[in-house]
């Protein structure tokens, strides 16, 4: 009986009530798109020396301070409009986790060297 | 038995943070995979998620931590123009400089994913709380992108460990 009582008391309000998959779902995108922000500045960074040179917000850091601030900021920019958008709602668990391992899989592809080293500008 | 500070800074970004992130780890994810109803009375349910609600939250923010010292204390000293530098000494040896040219050019980027998942799966966690025990489609698909963030920290961590073998910072 208490022990029933305890369980309550944590999951409430969830408790006996789903909650909507809505806010998991707009974190998991908005993961899925810091890594595939992160993977395209990397890529073109490597492609244009311009992008580089403006991604280096920090000297001593390099082009990598840009890239990896601009990718937070899209991850909590996303996760917020999205949650927003996807507040209260319950789209399907799979494919918001399918499309987040994509996002994420791209991000990975972008940032391998061997890969972007391929648009370095000839020398 | 002398560390410099740039060494310490090395160490409290690799082997400091990199340990905590290690046992959260096994921590969090031996919690979600124990995390059925089949397994656990409702008290255990309870004791469980917050132990794993504990577990994700440290393994998150110790993976933030990490890149951000990795980035902004660390690195600076590693990509320094000085030709006693991790980097210069690394490209001037044809023999090592792949480890930079590879190494540290695919770490420095992919280890910025880890805490994005890492975060993702907490606040999921912490969201369901202990009404995640009933909906194990997603419990299981936690446990994949929570073991997806170890990997990808994993191969920053050991190419880091590599790197400083072959060219410590000092």
């Amino acid at each position: 009986m208490e022990e029933s009582s305890s369980l309550q008391q944590v999951s409430t309000p969830g408790a006996g009530v789903d909650k909507p998959f809505g806010p998991v779902a707009a974190v998991f995108l908005a993961a899925g798109i810091g890594a595939l922000v992160l993977g395209v500045l990397t890529t073109l960074a490597e492609a244009s020396e311009g992008v580089k040179s403006w991604l280096e917000w920090s000297t001593s850091v390099g082009p990598l301070s840009g890239k990896t601030i601009i990718a937070v900021i899209a991850f909590v920019v996303a996760w917020v409009v999205l949650g927003i958008g996807l507040r209260g709602r319950n789209p399907k668990p799979s494919t918001i986790f399918t499309w987040t391992a994509v996002l994420v899989a791209v991000g990975l592809v972008l940032t391998f060297p061997t890969f972007f080293q391929a648009f370095a500008p000839e020398e | 038995m002398h560390l410099t500070y740039r060494e310490w800074w090395a160490v409290i970004h690799g082997m400091g943070l990199g340990a905590l992130f290690l046992l959260a780890f096994a921590g969090g994810l031996a919690g979600l995979y124990s995390l059925r109803a089949e397994l656990l009375s409702e008290r255990g349910v309870v004791e469980r998620t917050r132990r794993l609600q504990i577990g994700t939250w440290v393994m998150a923010i110790a993976a933030w931590a990490t890149v951000i010292t990795g980035t902004w204390v660390v690195y600076p000293w590693y990509r320094s123009t000085a030709a006693d530098s991790p980097k210069s000494l690394l490209v001037a040896n044809p023999s090592t400089a792949d480890w930079h040219e590879f190494g540290m050019e695919w770490k420095e980027h992919i280890a910025w994913i880890a805490p994005l998942l890492a975060t993702a799966v907490a606040f999921a966690v912490t969201y369901y709380g202990t009404s995640l025990v009933k909906h194990q489609g997603v419990r299981r698909a936690l446990m994949v992108f929570f073991t997806a963030s170890f990997l990808i920290a994993g191969v920053a961590g050991a190419l880091g460990a590599f790197i400083t073998k072959a060219a410590p910072v000092h």
